[in-house]
C-alpha cells in the first residue's frame, strides 16, 4: 500500500512546493518510487520547480473528466526515474477537483506507487480540502513568524476533522512539522519567533528546520529540486527530513546561527 | 446581596425587565420538626454569616412531603425569617401549601432545577473530531489532544483539555473548564447560565473567557498573571481571575 502525504500549510507562499519536490526526489533518490502530485489548480507551478514544465500535456483535471488516461498524464522526471509528476491545471477552474475524482486517482497511483506527495495549494478552499482528505501522513510547512504559526494551527484542525481517517475514526493523520525560512540570526534579534516559540503553539512532531536559503532560488531557476544540491545548506536539510521521516535519527542542525570565525578558533557559545 | 441592589439605575423607561439571572439557594425541607430545622439553619448560618446575610432562599418541600410529614408553610417561613433570610419562593409543596404561599406573598417556583449531577464516568474522547462537538448526556467531556484553531468543542456539562486550546478555538462547557495546557482560545463556562461554574487553566492567554454570560476579552485579562495555575469564577456578577493558591 502507498503511503499519502499532503504537503500543507494554510498560509501562502511558505515553502510547500518547494517542499513537495525537495522531498519527493529525495524518497525516490532512496529507492522508492513515488509520485508528486499538484493540487494548486489555476496557479500551478510544481512543474516549474521539477523543471518539466514543457513536457505538461495532460493535467490531473483532464484525468478526472476522463479526457485522458493516468499514465498519459503522468511525467517521468529527468533526474530520477523512480518519480513521477501529476501536474495541475493552469487553466481550468478549481472547482474542477472533485472529491471522486482525487479518490479515484489515488486509488489507482497507490497501486503503483510507494508514496504519493500531495502539493496543497494556499487557504482552506477545495483544493486544499482534497490535497489532506485522503491523506495518511500531513507536513505542515510553517515560517518563523506568527500569521503562519495561526494559519497551521487551522490547518491540524481540519486534518483531525475533515479528512477521511477522522470521518471513518479510523487512526488520525500522523502529522509532522517542517519549519521553513529559518534565520537563527533573525530569531535572535526578535524579528522572528524561535523553533520554540512555534512548537509552544504546535507542539508536533520535528521532521527538521530549513534554513533560509539563497540556494532555494538558484535551484528553482534552474528546475531542479533544491535536495540534489546537496553542498547546499537547504538542501542538506531536506535530505535530513528525508532521512528522519524513513526512520534514520539524525540529530537536527541550522537551528543555531553559524558560528563566526573567532568562535570556531578560540570556542565558546 | 438583596433583590434591590439589583436595580441600581433607574433611567428611562420607569419599569424594566431585566433577565438577568441569578442564584438563589434552595432550602431542602425534610423535617416537620420546627425545633430541629431552627437548630440546623443556624448551624449553617454560622459556617458563613456574610454569604447568608439577607440572603433570599427557595423553601423546598418535595422531601418532607414525601415523608408524608405535615408543616404548615407559616412556621417554616417564620422560623426562616428569625435567622435573618427571606423566603422568596417555595416549591415541591402540595397545592395547600402553594396556596398559602401565595396567601404569605411568597411566589410559586417551577420545580426544574438545574442538576448538579455527580460526574459519572468521563467520556473520553481523544482527538476532536468534529468542529462542534457534542456530548449527549451531561457527563464529562475528556479531550486529550490539542485543540486547534477554529475548533469548537462542546460540553454538557464539565470539560477537561489535557492539551493546549489554541488562538481561534473556542470551547464551551454548561459546567466547569478545566485547561491542563496553554488556553490561548475562547473559553466560555456555565453556558447555560450556571453561575457556579468555574474555568481552571495553567496558563491563560485567552482571546476571551466567560462565566455564564459575563466575559472578559484579551485586553481586560492581560497583566492577568499568565504561566500560573489559575481560576476564573464569577463574584457579585464581575469575573474574578485568581492564582489558584
Ligand atoms: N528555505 C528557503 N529559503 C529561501 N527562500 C525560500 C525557501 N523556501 C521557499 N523559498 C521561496 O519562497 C517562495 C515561495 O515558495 P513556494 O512556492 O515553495 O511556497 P508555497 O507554499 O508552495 O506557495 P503557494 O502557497 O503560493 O503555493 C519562493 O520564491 C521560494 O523560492
Ligand atoms: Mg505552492
Amino acid at each position: 500500500m502507498a503511503r499519502i502525504i499532503v504537503v500543507t500549510s494554510g498560509k501562502g507562499g511558505v515553502g510547500k512546493t518547494t517542499t513537495s519536490a525537495a522531498i519527493s526526489m529525495g524518497l525516490a533518490k532512496k529507492g522508492h518510487k513515488t509520485v508528486v502530485i499538484d493540487f494548486d489548480v489555476g496557479l500551478r507551478n510544481l512543474d516549474l520547480i521539477m523543471g518539466c514544465e514543457r513536457r505538461v500535456v495532460y493535467d490531473i483535471i483532464n484525468v478526472i473528466n476522463e479526457e485522458a488516461s493516468l499514465n498519459q498524464a503522468l511525467i517521468k522526471d529527468k533526474n530520477c526515474n523512480l518519480l513521477s509528476i501529476l501536474p495541475a491545471s493552469q487553466t481550468r477552474n478549481k472547482d474542477a477537483l472533485t472529491q471522486e475524482g482525487v479518490g479515484k486517482i489515488l486509488e489507482e497511483l497507490s497501486k503503483e506507487f510507494k508514496y504519493i506527495v500531495c502539493d496543497s495549494p494556499a487557504g482552506i478552499e477545495q483544493g486544499a480540502h482534497l490535497a489532506m482528505y485522503f491523506a495518511d501522513d500531513a507536513f505542515i510547512v510553517t515560517n518563523p513568524e506568527v500569521s503562519s504559526v495561526r494559519d497551521s494551527d487551522r490547518i491540524l484542525g481540519l486534518l483531525s476533522s475533515k479528512s477521511q481517517r477522522a470521518e471513518k475514526n479510523e487512526e488520525p493523520i500522523k502529522e509532522y512539522l517542517i519549519l521553513t525560512r529559518y534565520a537563527p540570526e533573525r530569531v535572535k534579534s526578535g524579528e522572528m519567533l524561535s523553533l520554540d516559540d512555534v512548537q509552544d503553539i504546535l507542539s508536533l512532531d520535528l521532521l527538521g528546520v530549513i534554513p533560509e536559503s539563497k540556494s532555494v532560488l538558484t535551484a528553482s531557476n534552474s528546475g531542479n529540486p533544491v535536495i540534489l544540491d546537496e553542498k547546499s545548506d537547504a538542501g542538506q536539510a531536506y535530505g535530513d527530513i528525508v532521512a528522519r521521516y524513513l526512520g534514520e535519527t539524525r540529530p537536527h542542525r541550522f537551528i543555531e546561527g553559524k558560528k563566526g570565525l573567532f568562535r570556531k578558533l578560540f570556542g565558546g557559545g | 446581596m438583596t433583590i434591590n441592589a439589583q436595580n441600581k439605575s433607574y433611567s428611562s423607561p420607569a419599569l424594566e425587565f431585566k433577565s438577568t439571572m441569578f442564584s438563589v439557594p434552595v432550602l431542602g425541607v425534610a423535617s416537620d420538626d420546627l425545633v430541629l430545622i431552627e437548630q440546623l439553619l443556624n448551624e449553617k448560618i454560622k459556617l458563613a454569616p456574610e454569604f447568608f446575610k439577607h440572603s433570599p432562599v427557595i423553601l423546598d418541600f418535595q422531601e418532607v412531603n414525601k415523608k408524608q410529614l405535615t408543616i404548615a408553610i407559616e412556621a417554616v417561613v417564620a422560623v426562616i425569617r428569625k435567622a435573618g433570610l427571606f423566603a422568596v419562593g417555595v416549591r415541591g409543596g402540595s397545592d395547600l401549601q402553594h396556596q398559602q404561599a401565595i396567601e404569605l406573598g411568597i411566589a410559586v417556583t417551577a420545580n426544574t432545577e438545574i442538576k448538579a449531577e455527580l460526574p459519572k464516568t468521563p467520556k473520553i474522547i481523544t482527538a476532536p473530531k468534529d468542529d462542534a462537538q457534542a456530548s449527549d448526556d451531561s457527563t464529562t467531556v475528556l479531550i486529550t489532544k490539542p485543540i486547534r484553531s477554529g475548533q469548537r468543542i462542546y460540553s454538557h456539562g464539565d470539560l477537561i483539555v489535557l492539551a493546549q486550546v489554541g488562538a481561534g478555538a473556542e470551547i464551551l462547557a454548561e459546567g466547569n473548564i478545566h485547561v491542563y495546557g496553554t488556553l490561548r482560545g475562547r473559553a466560555l463556562a456555565g453556558v447555560q447560565g450556571n453561575a457556579e461554574a468555574r474555568i481552571f487553566c495553567s496558563d491563560l492567554q485567552a482571546e476571551l473567557i466567560s462565566i455564564a454570560g459575563h466575559y472578559k476579552i484579551s485586553d481586560d485579562i492581560q497583566g492577568a498573571i499568565s504561566n500560573t495555575p489559575i481560576q476564573i469564577y464569577l463574584q457579585k456578577n464581575a469575573l474574578v481571575i485568581k492564582p489558584i493558591a
